[in-house]
Order: structure tokens, then C-alpha cells, then sequence
């Protein structure tokens, strides 16, 4: 049985210690913004302007024309000439250069003899997407053949649909808002219980007639309205800086980031009652996160993932929330088309809670 | 009257024990209502373990209590709005100012809008917080705090208050009032068990415990406890009182000897004829003139004889 009266007194006395803890209260606008210009800015997987070098022992006219057109991709950026391939290879190890162009003497005629490729490109093969990049390089139709009028077209054309302009940060911001949530909902609850046992004012209140559930739904509610004041930071600051758009319906992505709030407190809360210490509470917070951002979709393609970690990633909140997100933001997906995922996330709260509430004994042994 | 009417506490073979380490050792324990009774012993002899077991937060390795007529370990979410407790370590909230604390606590205990408001501005005054109560917890004077701690353990008018060395940060003044407040809440049918070092407030208590490594080694009324001490206290004052300690203490009838100034309390058991003759001879042959009474039996010697005495047990068994 839920008494109101104590549910409320767990709840304002919540918002009052979260009122006068500047630094929390500057991380729950400040984790959004900076998050946000973090990754909006940093995380390009459209790769440009990569560090090139060249050593062109060919030095024709044909192999001049070759290095212009590369550089018009904007893909490369020649920062130097060097004679020798083995100049670019010492250049690429010390990591001045991403990409070693090498034209060899007889560029000319190779250029020429559709079996043996014109020039080498030295990659550093350790970054899969500058590799990525590199092959992308090889495609470049060269119109070397100066007999054909027509230049040689690709027989394949991808055309992006929802993100024509292929900007990055219109696929990281939906994600983001998942990272972002994950993070600073699981940490403020994580740390909520354990802070109190640490400070002893749990001893007192596990001697009041205070029930856990009162406890652990007073706790979390005002945390749900911060997470919800977190969302429209976050989406108004894409809006904003990336001209991120929500193709869909705003209610929709509320009542989809309240799911998924309420599971991450949830494990917060599932957290902060295995944990002894708040230093404790952090780090499994951190154990979580890690594969809340590489398992969920949000940087590497779910699908493309082993099976293993597939199944790992099901189990995250992230990896559904970040489903719905792109869904809705930018497929104009409607909540209802994708109920799978809304559904999998309340078994999580349920399950998250109940294990919370269970743990949480009010007993010191 | 039925033995729960009587006892707001009874505990039987009452056992706590930490791995190999038994904090609390087959208690037994009789606490008679709207009395004060006391917990005496050093500090690790098991005081907080005790309270923490009577109020259900630790689950006894054996043995069982019976608490304001509720069994514990068992439905102790009955018991918790019936009981105070004040922790030994500050647990309000250092964050919250003293009003916040107060009314925190009101609303756990679901007190009606009017009773909070009265009971508040009530504690306020008679705990001499007024004006303290839009200063943060954790702002305060240790003696501050403890009125607090005091104020929100009684706020909800309980039948047994459990105090875990509720004076230990407070000045001697101020622990008089302290004291004068506990014995006002007796006075209205409050039970009070309270922990403590101090001898001065052990003497207040209608009763108490003395516990000593885990086991309870004496208890009773503080007069029953001094007058039966079973040893007989010669207070020796000596020219030299440093050698004539060394000296005495070296006597296989002397069971302590304890300087206090320029005076020894010398604890001789009674089953020593003439404590006086035996005391001045071992002096005399070791050269120190000095005067010899036999006194009444302080608190204090009450202390030192029964874990003397539990001492000695432990090294013969
Ligand atoms: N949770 C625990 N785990 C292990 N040992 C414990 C635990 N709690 C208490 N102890 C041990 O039990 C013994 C009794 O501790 P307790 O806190 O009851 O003593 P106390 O009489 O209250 O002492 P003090 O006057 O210092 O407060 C001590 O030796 C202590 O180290
Ligand atoms: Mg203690």
C-alpha cells in the first residue's frame, strides 16, 4: 500500500537536495548540450579531408591530372609530395598521413591496360572507415582513356533515402537522445539509495514506517520529469545546430522517451541497490553505458554486428529506444507500427524494478 | 499485570555475531515501561549492534525480543511507527534545513496537516531550535544536531524511544538538559533505552545494562549495582601515588587499582579480610607514607569490577 502523503515527502524532499546540489543540477543541462555539440560536430562518419601524401614517379601529364581529380573529391587533402614509395610508407607509420598515393614510373601505360592497376593507394588499413573511404576512392570513374568520349558510369547508384544529404548528425542526434537519457538517468538513480546508506540516512529510514516501493517510486518520479526536460533540450538544441528533424509526431517521441526513461531508472535504481558505495554505483553505471553505445545500434549498423552481440544489444533499453527514435524522428514512423519495442522496454522496467524493490531490503544485514 | 504490559522490551539469548566475531553474546534483557534504562559499556562491547536488533535492522544469529509486545525478527512494519530511534551518527539530512528535516519526518509518519504544523512549532521551542530552523543540518553545532536528531525521533509521539549515544558530541550544560528532557518524556509514559560511556548519565538511568565485550556483566538500578559490587573500594592517597600504583597492583589480592588525581581507587574483593592493613603493609614495605579510606562504590568501580571480572573469566576458560 502507497501512502501519498509519504510518496510526496520522498519526492519534494528529492527536488529540495537536487535543488541545492549545483554541480547535479548543471550536469542535467550540462551532459545534453555538451553531448550534443560533442558528437554532432566530432562523430562525421561522412569521412573528408583526409591527410594524403603523394610520390608520383611517373610526373606526366596524365599522372598531374590524376592527383588533381583526387583531390577534388574533397575525400584527400595532398599535404605533401615525397619521392619514394617507401617515404609514404615511413610517413603513414609516424601517422602525418591516412592515405600514400604511389604513381609509379609507368603510370602512363598502366593507366592504359585495364589488368593492372594505374597507381597505389596506402591506406592505414587499422581504421575501418578509412578504408572504407579508400575503396570508395578506387570506384572514382578516371576518364585516363582519352579515345572515349563518355566517362565510365557506375553500374550501381545508391540514392540515401531520409538523410539525402547524408549528414551524420542527422542519424546521431535521435541516437544521442538514447546515450544521453541512458546516462544521465541511470547515474542520478544509481547513485540516489546508495548516497543515502553512505551518509547514514538510510539507517534512519528503513526505521520509519517508509515502504521501499514509497521510497523507489519517490525517488524516480522527479528524475522522470528531468529526463523529459533533458529530451526537449536535446531536440531543440538538433533542431537548432543540426537541422535535425522530428518527421514525426512529438507526442509520439515523448511517450516513447517516457518507456524508456522509466526503464533506465529502473536499472538505476537496480544498481543503487547492489552497490555499496556511490564510487561503486558509478562504475557499474559506466560497465552499462560502454555497451549501451557500441551495442545499440548507435555507432555501427545493428545488423551488422556477430549474432552474440545482437542478442546482448536486445537486451539494452538503448537499442530499443534508439529503434524508436530514428523511427519516429526521422521515418516518421507512428508509436503504434512499432509496439514491439515499447513493449520490450516495459518488461524491462517491470523486471528492473521488481528486482530493485527485492534487493532492497530494509534490514542492514 | 501480564509481562508484556510490564516490559516494553524483553530479549532472550539475544545473539549477533559478525563471522567469528560475536558482537552480542545470549542477552537477556527487561526493560519496565516509561523507564529510563541504560546501555553501559566501551566502545565495540555491542550498544548499537543491541539497538539495531531490537529494532529489526539486523536479523539476531539467535535468540529472540519482543518489543512493545511485537516479536522480533518478525512483522517489524508494525512496530516502526511505534518506535524512536536515534542513530548514533547524524542521519538527518545535512542538506535540509532544520524546518525541512522536521516536516520530512512528519510527512514519513503521515502526522495530519494541523498536528504537523503544531508539533513543529511545539519541538521547535521546547528543543530551542528556533533559530536554527532555516539553517542547514549540516551547518550546526554537534550539540544542535543532536536536539534535532532528538526532536524528529520524538515528533511522532512513540511509545519507545531508542537513543544511541545521544550525548556523545554534547557539553556537560547542555547534556543536563538534555537529560531533564528524557526524563520529561518518562514522566509523560515514553520508554527510554539509551547507549552511553558516561558514567554521570548511566547514574540518571531507573536502570541499566552493563555490557562488556558482546555480554551483559551487570544490571539492575545504579544503587543495587553500588551496592553490590562484591569488592571493597580503598581509596588510597599516597606521597607518591605513581609507585604506590605500581606497587599495589602487583598484589594477587588487588583486583584494579585506578589513579584518579592525586588518589587511587584500589577494588579489593570482599572475601579479603582487613583490605586496610593489607594495603598499608604492602606501602609501608615499599617505603610511601600514605592515608587509607574505605569508600562507597561509584558508578565507575561498579564498571571496572564486572568487566575486571569478565576479563578474568575470559582468561581462565
Ligand atoms: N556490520 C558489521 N560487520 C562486522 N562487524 C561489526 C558490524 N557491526 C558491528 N560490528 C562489530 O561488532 C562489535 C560491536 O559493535 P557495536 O557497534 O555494537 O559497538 P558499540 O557498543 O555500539 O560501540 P561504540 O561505543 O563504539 O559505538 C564491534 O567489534 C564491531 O566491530
Ligand atoms: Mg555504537
Amino acid at each position: 500500500m502507497i501512502s501519498a502523503r509519504r510518496l510526496v515527502a520522498v519526492m519534494r524532499k528529492e527536488v529540495r537536495q537536487l535543488r541545492r546540489d549545483r554541480i547535479s543540477l548543471g550536469m542535467i543541462i550540462g551532459i545534453p548540450i555538451g553531448q550534443m555539440l560533442l558528437f554532432g560536430y566530432a562523430i562525421n562518419t561522412d569521412v573528408r579531408h583526409l591527410n594524403a601524401a603523394v610520390a608520383d614517379q611517373a610526373g606526366t601529364h596524365l599522372a598531374r591530372q590524376f592527383i588533381a581529380e583526387l583531390e577534388q573529391t574533397q575525400i584527400v587533402d595532398i599535404r605533401l609530395e615525397v619521392a619514394t614509395p617507401k617515404q609514404l610508407e615511413d610517413l603513414l607509420r609516424v601517422g602525418r598521413i591516412s592515405v600514400g598515393i604511389y604513381l609509379p614510373p609507368d603510370f602512363d601505360r598502366r593507366a592504359i591496360d585495364p589488368q593492372r592497376p594505374a597507381a597505389h593507394l596506402l591506406v592505414d588499413g587499422a581504421d575501418p572507415t578509412i578504408l572504407g573511404v579508400a575503396n570508395q576512392l578506387t570506384n572514382m570513374p578516371f576518364g585516363f582513356d582519352s579515345s572515349a568520349s563518355s566517362p565510365r558510369t557506375r553500374s550501381l547508384e545508391v540514392r540515401p533515402y531520409y538523410n539525402p544529404e547524408r549528414r551524420t548528425a542527422v542519424n546521431i542526434v535521435p541516437g544521442l537522445i538514447g546515450i544521453i537519457l541512458t546516462f544521465t538517468m541511470m547515474l542520478f538513480t544509481a547513485v540516489a539509495i546508495v548516497r543515502e546508506r553512505e551518509q547514514g540516512n538510510l539507517e534512519l529510514l528503513i526505521n520509519t514506517p517508509v515502504s521501499s516501493l514509497e521510497l523507489m517510486v519517490g525517488k524516480i518520479v522527479p528524475y522522470v520529469v528531468i529526463g523529459l526536460l533533458q529530451l526537449g533540450l536535446i531536440v531543440t538544441v538538433g533542431w537548432l545546430l543540426f537541422k535535425v528533424p522530428i518527421r514525426g509526431s512529438i507526442a509520439d517521441l515523448y511517450i516513447a522517451s517516457f518507456f524508456f526513461i522509466a526503464a533506465n531508472l529502473a536499472l538505476g535504481l537496480f544498481i543503487s541497490s547492489v552497490a555499496r558505495t556511490q564510487f561503486q554505483a558509478m562504475q557499474i553505471t559506466i560497465f552499462i553505458l560502454l555497451p549501451s553505445i557500441l551495442l545499440s545500434g548507435f555507432m555501427f549498423p545493428f545488423e551488422g554486428m556477430p549474432a552474440f552481440a545482437q542478442y546482448l544489444g536486445e537486451i539494452l533499453p538503448t537499442t530499443h529506444f534508439i529503434r524508436l527514435t530514428r523511427g519516429i524522428m526521422l521515418r516518421d514512423a507512428a508509436l503504434f507500427e512499432m509496439r514491439g519495442e515499447l513493449l520490450a522496454l516495459s518488461v524491462f522496467t517491470v523486471i528492473a524494478m521488481s528486482a530493485a524493490v527485492k534487493r532492497f531490503t530494509r534490514r542492514l544485514d | 499485570m501480564s509481562a508484556d504490559q510490564e516490559f516494553a522490551i524483553r530479549a532472550r539469548n539475544l545473539t549477533k555475531a559478525f563471522g567469528s566475531l560475536v558482537a552480542v553474546d545470549h542477552l537477556n534483557l527487561d526493560v519496565p515501561k516509561s523507564r529510563i534504562y541504560g546501555f553501559l559499556g566501551p566502545n565495540g562491547s555491542g550498544k548499537s549492534t543491541t539497538i539495531r536488533m531490537l529494532c529489526g535492522l539486523l536479523t539476531p544469529t539467535e535468540g529472540t525480543a519482543t518489543v512493545l509486545g511485537i516479536d522480533v525478527p518478525g512483522d517489524v512494519d508494525e512496530l516502526k511507527p511505534r518506535i524512536g530511534y536515534m542513530t548514533q551518527k547524524f542521519s538527518l539530512y545535512t542538506d535540509l534545513t532544520t524546518r525541512e528535516n522536521l516536516e520530512f519526518i512528519a510527512d514519513i509518519y503521515t502526522l495530519s496537516r494541523a498536528v504537523r504544523k503544531q508539533r513543529i512549532e511545539e519541538l521547535l521551542e521546547q528543543y530551542d531550535l528556533g533559530a536554527q530552523q532555516r539553517q542547514f543540518a549540516g551547518t550546526m553545532s554537534g550539540g544542535q544536531k543532536q536536539r534535532l536528531a532528538l526532536a524528529c525521533a520524538v515528533l511522532h509521539k512513540p511509545e519507545l524511544l531508542l537513543l544511541d549515544e545521544p550525548t556523545s558530541a554534547v557539553d556537560p550544560s547542555s547534556r543536563r538538559d538534555f537529560w531533564a528532557k528524557l526524563f520529561r518524556l518518562a514522566d509523560a509514559g515514553t520508554t527510554i533505552l539509551v547507549s552511553t560511556h558516561y558514567m554521570d548519565e548511566a547514574e540518571r538511568c531507573h536502570r541499566l545494562a552493563i555490557l562488556d565485550k558482546g555480554v551483559k556483566v551487570a544490571d539492575g538500578t545504579p544503587g543495587d549495582l553500588q551496592a553490590n559490587t562484591g569488592m571493597t573500594i580503598v581509596e588510597v592517597l599516597a606521597s607518591s601515588p605513581y609507585s604506590a600504583q605500581g606497587l599495589l597492583s602487583r598484589l594477587p589480592e588487588v583486583a584494579s587499582v585506578t589513579q584518579l588525581g592525586v588518589r587511587l581507587r584500589v577494588l579489593v574483593p570482599e572475601s579479603v579480610r582487613q583490605p586496610l592493613d593489607l594495603i598499608q603493609a604492602a606501602l609501608h614495605a615499599g617505603d610511601i607514607s600514605a592515608e587509607t579510606n574505605i569508600v562507597a562504590a561509584s558508578l565507575e568501580d561498579v564498571f571496572v569490577a564486572v568487566t575486571q571480572k569478565n576479563t578474568l573469566q575470559e582468561h581462565t576458560t
